[in-house]
């Protein structure tokens, strides 16, 4: 009753949907971003440098856009990073082993989907919070990395294999390409499926999809395959442009994966966020760690500006939610 | 409903209302009014209490109820008015001003911390000090809770967690915590929504109790039964302006529901009952479920709106779910349209039947997605074969719905969780259209709906029936049942215990079959 009257309280009004705005304000902020970082360094707006910004979002997205899948569902997975570390070390192996880097790159997907299956298992078969299932991943799989690799560095990859992370083509990082490719087709499948549609659903309300027959453990399973396998991608660039693999690899990334989601407007709440939204945060924080490089800041304060920039966009969003 | 004729021998409502023994009010409010921006919540609302009375407030959804209840309690702030105490005029700033004035206010949505037990509840903030500082004085916190209990006569340990407890318990827990603040002016908003027969008889005693003791109580209801039982006077809202006052002895319900809704409405449930069912579109044999019912058997045709009737507890939400494979089933057989159900919700959905749940908001609305989303969402599969989403497609299909429903919203993109519960409601049944549903289980159709809108909501199924669809339909509103339904079962402790033809469907064969007889 106390919806149903402060309803009739609000204005009412054509305008843009708040996804819509929130979306506007972030490529403004970027726009904003460049503009300053032009003025404020000559080394900023040079063809170099951009594609340099561009080839650093797209590791960051590749674990970001599965997340956000993640995070739209209500959960998280915390294990995408250790993810990276393990199918990295295996897709190495396979490629000084069998010197098929083809085979190496499906080693490196299918173990990444393996992990993420059992994520999903995990959290839709027997109901263990996401939190908690895919931090307990983190450990399980640091622990089995540590121990295939026992401090161990596996390097030195075909250059065909290399230039998956380090390659250009027409000018532009092969990275890049695979971003672009990966929004595109990671914004058909939220926005232009019903497969999409019914992730949303799932986020804004398990309880009520569930009695509106949407097969929500199948979703849920496929969300977590579908993050877990971008870790697997990921895992495939990473080692491409380090061209070595260590147990450690992907242990830095996860934070920061989750910080360009929720950068990118996503909810922790789940049934709110995009995976262009999640494009757009890769960059921010890319490009603000970047413009500290430019302005030679001290790398020290990296983490306490990205945990400041985090904040901020939430709390922005939170503004603009109670004034509409 | 016949707890409440039960108890009207010794609650005479004819004689005069203590209203007329005192000079003065206990509470008055003059002039009040609250603007949003672009509504005007209250206009120039004044309303007096006097101890020991029962008045009663009401307005469809949206009427400024809550507003007012809210500037009562000092939640919200009016822009213009009065607050006098027994003739003294007072400000109500802040929740703790209306605290210290002896104002308490039980909203639907409880305020009880759910791990905490009920001792520490009642005396959440107050605890005693132990003469160790900084400790609690246990002992005396369970003593004087136990005392709370005891003066509610709530039969439960005061170390009890409260998420154990069921609802209408919780709710008597709230009301204790008030009492308990010396609160002088209880408000209550649709305190027996949740509240089987039983529990609301004993809501009302204690209710009497606390009149004989001089407190004031604000009751707000949509149950007509309810306002003439208990109210000692009645206040009318209609679109934040007081339309009307009444006692009990001189007004009929339809005139309340004419002040209400600001024209008249046909207090009638619509309803064209056709001669001959069709095909058989639900079968239950020997049916029990994981969540204790048992042995159910129950057919519904098509064309046909069948009742699943007893008291709250006896287990029709549990039989609705389980056909609808929301919990398990442990034995017994279900068929849809003369093929077996098997699964969950998902292939339930897919076989065309449809759920609407008692609670709408938690388990029937995405409340933070659009009215096109919510529309959309069951019949995805059904409005996109090939998979692929098209937002334009959903908006059409959305606008279709919204006209064929009559659902009132500015916009297919408006969030659903401004919509009134009437038109929320409404969205729900859509959702099941746009699936394609032929067999319908409403649970609770018209709760929280106003008077209105449930004619409407009647309406519809209605024509769905006459579409060819099936209904099963659980009330507790035995009006409604008697009403609307071709047939109806009776369920009493997880099991059906009778049927009752059209012809024998009477308030009193299914209050006589539903109740327990040890």
């Amino acid at each position: 009753m106390s919806i149903a009257s402060d309803a009739a309280t609000r204005p009412i009004g054509l305008h843009l949907s708040r996804e819509t705005q929130q979306l506007a304000y972030r490529l403004l902020a970027v726009a904003l971003l460049c503009l300053a970082l032009s003025i404020a360094t000559e080394a900023f707006f040079t063809a170099n440098n951009i594609l340099n910004v561009l080839r650093q979002a797209s590791l960051l997205f590749f674990l970001a856009s599965g997340l956000t899948l993640v995070i739209l569902t209500g959960g998280l997975d915390l294990s995408v990073g250790a993810n990276i570390g393990l199918s990295a070390c295996f897709a190495a192996t396979v490629i000084k082993a069998t010197g098929s880097p083809a085979l190496g790159t499906l080693t490196g997907l299918a173990t990444g989907l393996a992990i993420g299956i059992c994520n999903g298992l995990m959290v839709a078969k027997l109901r263990i919070p996401s939190f908690i299932a895919t931090y307990g991943m983190l450990w399980v799989l640091h622990g089995i990395t540590y121990y295939y690799m026992a401090g161990e560095t596996i390097h030195g990859f075909p250059p065909g294999f290399r230039q998956i992370g380090s390659g250009y083509f027409l000018g532009v990082p092969i990275p890049v390409y695979l971003m672009l490719a990966f929004l595109l087709a990671g914004t058909i499948f939220a926005q232009r499926t019903i497969w999409g549609q019914q992730i949303y659903a799932i986020g804004a309300n398990p309880v009520a999809a569930r009695l509106t027959g949407i097969p929500v453990d199948r979703r849920l399973i496929l969300v977590y395959a579908f993050s877990g396998a971008m870790a697997g991608v990921a895992s495939i660039v990473f080692l491409a442009r380090l061209n070595s693999a260590e147990g450690d690899i992907g242990e830095a990334m996860t934070l920061p994966a989750i910080a360009a989601a929720l950068i990118g407007g996503a909810s922790l709440f789940g049934g709110v966020g995009s995976v262009f939204g999640t494009f757009i945060g890769a960059l921010i924080l890319t490009l603000v760690l970047n413009g500290m490089n430019l302005l030679a800041v001290n790398a020290n304060w990296q983490p306490l500006v990205t945990g400041l920039i985090v904040i901020l966009a939430v709390w922005f969003d939170m503004v603009g939610r109670r004034r509409t | 409903m016949s707890a409440l004729m039960a108890i009207k021998p010794d609650f005479d409502t004819t004689s005069p209302p203590p209203a007329t023994a005192e000079a003065t009010p206990l509470f008055e409010l003059r002039g009040i009014s609250k603007t949003f921006p672009g509504v005007k919540a209250l206009d120039d609302v004044s309303f007096a209490l006097w101890p020991g009375e029962v008045h009663m407030l009401l307005g469809e959804n949206g009427a400024g109820k809550s507003s007012l209840m809210k500037v009562l309690c000092g939640a919200y702030q009016a822009d213009a008015g009065e607050y006098f105490h027994e003739g003294e005029k007072v400000e109500i700033r802040t929740p703790a001003d209306a605290r210290k004035l002896g104002i308490a206010v039980i909203f639907q949505e409880f305020s009880l911390v759910p791990y905490l037990d009920v001792a520490q509840n009642i005396f959440l903030g107050r605890e005693f000090p132990s003469r160790i500082p900084g400790l609690v004085d246990r002992k005396r916190l369970y003593r004087e809770a136990q005392a709370v209990l005891d003066l509610i006569g709530l039969d439960i340990d005061p170390r009890t967690k409260v998420h154990a407890l069921g609802v209408a318990q919780q709710q008597m827990v709230e009301i204790g915590k008030a009492l308990s603040q010396n609160a002088r002016i209880l408000v209550m908003d649709e305190p027996t929504a949740a509240l089987s027969d039983r529990e609301t008889e004993r809501l009302f005693e204690v209710m009497r109790q606390l009149q004989a003791k001089g407190v004031a109580i604000v009751y707000i209801s949509h149950r007509m039964a309810e306002v003439f039982a208990l109210g000692d006077r009645i206040t009318v809202l209609r679109d934040g302006k007081l339309v009307g006052r009444a006692r009990p002895g001189q007004t009929t319900p339809d005139e309340l529901v004419r002040m209400m809704v600001g024209r008249t409405v046909d207090m009638s449930y619509p309803r064209n009952f056709a001669e001959t069912p069709g095909e058989i579109a639900l079968e239950v044999r020997g049916l029990s479920s994981k969540n204790g019912i048992r042995d159910i058997d129950l057919t519904v045709r098509a064309g046909e709106i069948v009742g699943l009737c007893g008291l709250v507890g006896s287990g029709r939400s549990e039989v609705a779910r389980a056909i609808f494979g929301a919990d398990e089933v442990t034995a017994g057989e279900i068929s849809i349209f003369g093929k077996p159900r098997r699964g969950g919700p998902d292939a339930a959905t897919m076989a065309g039947v449809g759920l609407i749940p008692e609670s709408r908001k938690t388990e029937g609305l995405a409340l933070i997605r659009t009215v096109a989303d919510n529309l959309a969402v069951a019949g995805l599969p059904k409005l996109f074969p090939n998979k692929l989403f098209s937002p334009t497609q959903a908006r059409r299909s959305a606008e279709e719905l919204i006209k064929r429903l009559r659902i009132a919203t500015p916009s297919p993109n408006q969030s659903v969780a401004l919509l009134s519960g009437g038109n929320q409601q409404k969205v729900v049944i859509g959702k099941w259209l746009a699936a394609g549903t032929r067999l319908f289980i409403f649970d609770e159709p018209t709760r929280g709906i106003d008077v209105g809108a449930k004619a409407e909501i009647f309406a519809l199924i209605d024509q769905l029936v006459a579409d060819g669809a099936a209904v099963l339909m659980i009330s507790s509103e035995q009006a409604e049942i008697v009403h609307v339904c071709d047939r109806a079962y009776v369920m009493r402790g997880k099991r059906i215990v009778g049927e009752l033809s059209r012809s024998e469907l009477s308030e009193e064969n299914i209050v006589r079959m539903g109740m327990h007889h040890d």
